[in-house]
């Protein structure tokens, strides 16, 4: 069943806060409910769940892919054209330190950037509902859940204080 | 003691920050025209030189490395300031980073392409380029894993990329605000599109402090090791004395250090003069903050430069001490080297002991462009002078003058940056608006004793 989401404004982080308390009260879930801000507040100013992630594996992953990458590209392609040079061995490890360390490095970058916005839930193609005025300065508390319990959702949005409520559906 | 800034609204901070981003300013158009047909120009020399060949640079036997070589080492050091700048201060959460950051990596990613472009230019068939690729599945023909010239563009591509990526996700929020802020309908779609749907929930942001202090920490290696790479290309050669120290890694690293901190600086400057409402954010104590760092990196720096100099002639080779003098005392490079001397420390540093200096944009713009002219110099000085001394077995004892074509396209490259920078600050803020914001949300001030001083908290 598709879901339904309802925002409501906020103009300072303590009703924000209280929102969120009533919404806890009201007996929805974490899952089904966030906070907009345009600014990083710090973690548990609005009394929201500590977000969980795994970023720290990803960096890691890509490191040994980008790892055996460099070793095939560096040892493969000098094993199939064997021609010595200056004397030094076909596979010259000095040298293959150098690149096997950049394709280590690389995997990491680009793994940790995927892990990122992966992380972030990201790219979302649906906003839900928003409004503009959250990269204003407004703190949005928005609430994503069935249909038949959106019209609750909007009326404690409502008694805590919400300057202006907005419809959406995910 | 650090100035806070006096705003707290975001609506304010939305409206100074993306001025440039959201309106034409006026003199926006007759700067971008400028640079481009200084990019026309030189892009009119590359078309000769590729039509004509690379004989109508000024390089010959046995000086095979001119201009383009030394440019590109330049813009090289200059695209390490910006990770560096950006990456150290956020691991060490120093609070001047915030209105920096973002000008010191695009600065980066722009002097990057620059130096690329250098290579282009040197190149005598530059259309085969592509062959430093493992590619050549038909021929069984594959690069020599064992030379530099195969290690650089590894090195230059991981920072490439690497800093790219570093640069898009923290312009992630900021996008978004642009996506809200936008009224076309094109603008609108495109940056929702660039933005890839951001919120602000708590995980995005919570993702965005830990990305910043994970990719910082992921590109600092890589920064280090571009720069000794680019140096190995010099050091790992026997044949030329200058070149094979192996000082050369930890001397190119503090010297791209010393140049692109002092290019930071710069466009500091131009950022409070050029962009209305800038100066809100960039605030006297930050230049403050960076000159007391290049004090450091500039000493840093001379230690280096005097140490490879030193054991140079510690020696007593005579090859050695004939270079050298060659590089000190004939013209026109005994000339150079002293105006490379006081530009890059003996003026700047005195001045920079100062207070009022520090604190001075228009005096840190003049002092890091005098910087920026010395450690030019140096890389030429480097390249050049090693090349052109007369050595046994050398029978072609031609001497450098850059061409008309050289000269061109070295300053193509330096409008092809200032371009960058100016087309980049009108698509993107050119200081992170949630940084700034962030800055707000941790700002108090305490009272201790008589007097109440700004302070900031820390979780």
């Amino acid at each position: 069943m598709a879901k339904r989401s309802v925002l409501g404004l906020f103009t300072n982080e303590d009703a924000a806060a209280d929102a969120l308390d009533s919404l806890k009260g009201a007996g929805y879930t974490s899952s089904e409910y966030e906070v907009l801000t345009d600014t990083p507040y710090p973690e548990g100013t609005f009394g929201e769940a500590e977000p969980v992630h795994k970023l720290f594996r990803w960096p890691l992953i890509g490191a040994v892919c980008g790892f055996i990458v460099a070793l095939v590209l560096t040892s493969g392609t000098q094993l199939a054209y064997p021609m010595v040079t200056g004397g030094k061995p076909i596979l010259s490890i000095p040298p293959m330190t150098i690149i096997l360390y950049e394709g280590s490095m690389l995997g990491a970058i680009i793994f940790t950037v995927i892990g990122i916005l992966l992380e972030s839930r990201l790219p979302r193609l649906f906003m839900g509902a928003y409004d503009t005025r959250i990269t204003d300065g407004y703190i949005g508390v928005t609430v994503t859940t069935e249909k038949n319990k959106v019209e609750n959702a909007e009326q404690v949005l409502k008694d805590a204080g919400a300057e202006d409520i907005k419809r959406g559906w995910e | 003691m650090q100035e806070h800034i006096q705003i707290d609204d975001n609506k304010q901070i939305n409206n100074d920050l993306l001025s440039g981003v959201l309106s034409w300013p006026k003199w926006h158009l007759a700067a971008a025209s400028f640079l481009a047909l200084v990019i026309a120009t030189g892009l009119g020399a590359y078309g000769w030189e590729l039509n004509k060949g690379v004989g109508v640079a000024g390089i010959n036997r046995p000086v095979y490395w001119g201009f383009y070589l030394a440019n590109f080492v330049f813009w090289i050091g200059i695209s390490h300031a910006g990770i560096m700048v950006s990456a150290i201060l956020r691991l060490t959460q120093a609070e001047w980073r915030r209105p920096v950051t973002r000008a010191a990596e695009v600065l980066t990613l722009f002097s990057l392409l620059a130096a690329l472009s250098n290579i282009f230019f040197h190149l005598g068939r530059p259309w085969r380029a592509f062959w430093i690729q493992p590619y050549d599945f038909a021929r069984g023909i594959w690069p020599n894993v064992r030379s530099p010239f195969v290690w650089d563009p590894a090195a230059i591509g991981t920072y490439l990329i690497g800093s790219s990526l570093f640069v898009y996700v923290a312009l992630l929020p900021d996008i978004a605000v642009i996506r809200d802020k936008s009224k076309g309908k094109v603008a609108k779609t495109v940056y929702g599109v660039l933005c890839l749907g951001w919120r602000g929930t708590p995980r995005q942001w919570k993702l965005q402090a830990v990305s910043g202090i994970l990719l910082s920490a992921l590109v600092l290696p890589v920064f280090v090791s571009v720069h000794s790479i680019v140096s190995w290309d010099f050091a790992v050669q026997i044949g030329v004395e200058g070149w094979h120290s192996t000082i050369f890694a930890p001397y190119f690293i503090i010297g791209a250090i010393h140049s692109g901190v002092s290019a930071v600086a710069m466009v500091m400057a131009l950022m409070v003069w050029m962009w209305k409402g800038y100066d809100k954010y960039i605030r006297p104590d930050h230049f403050d903050a960076i000159g007391r760092l290049l004090i450091v990196v500039a000493t840093t720096w001379f230690f280096f430069f005097a140490l490879e100099f030193i054991y140079a002639i510690y020696t007593l080779e005579e090859p050695e001490l004939a270079l050298r003098e060659l590089q000190v005392l004939q013209w026109p490079y005994g000339f150079l080297f002293i105006v490379f001397l006081l530009s890059s420390y003996f003026i700047p540093i005195p001045l920079w002991l100062f207070k009022n200096v520090r604190k001075s944009a228009k005096w840190m713009f003049w002092t890091t462009i005098l910087v920026n002219i010395g450690m030019w110099l140096e890389r030429f000085l480097i390249i050049i002078p090693g090349l052109a001394r007369r050595q046994a077995f050398t029978f072609d004892w031609g001497t450098y003058h850059p061409s008309i074509i050289e000269i061109l396209l070295v300053a193509e490259t330096f409008a092809f940056v200032a371009l960058g920078i100016l087309v980049f600050s009108k698509v993107f803020p050119l200081v992170p608006l949630f940084d700034v914001k962030e800055g707000m949300v941790f700002r108090d001030e305490i009272k201790v004793g008589r007097i109440t001083v700004p302070a900031s908290i820390r979780e």
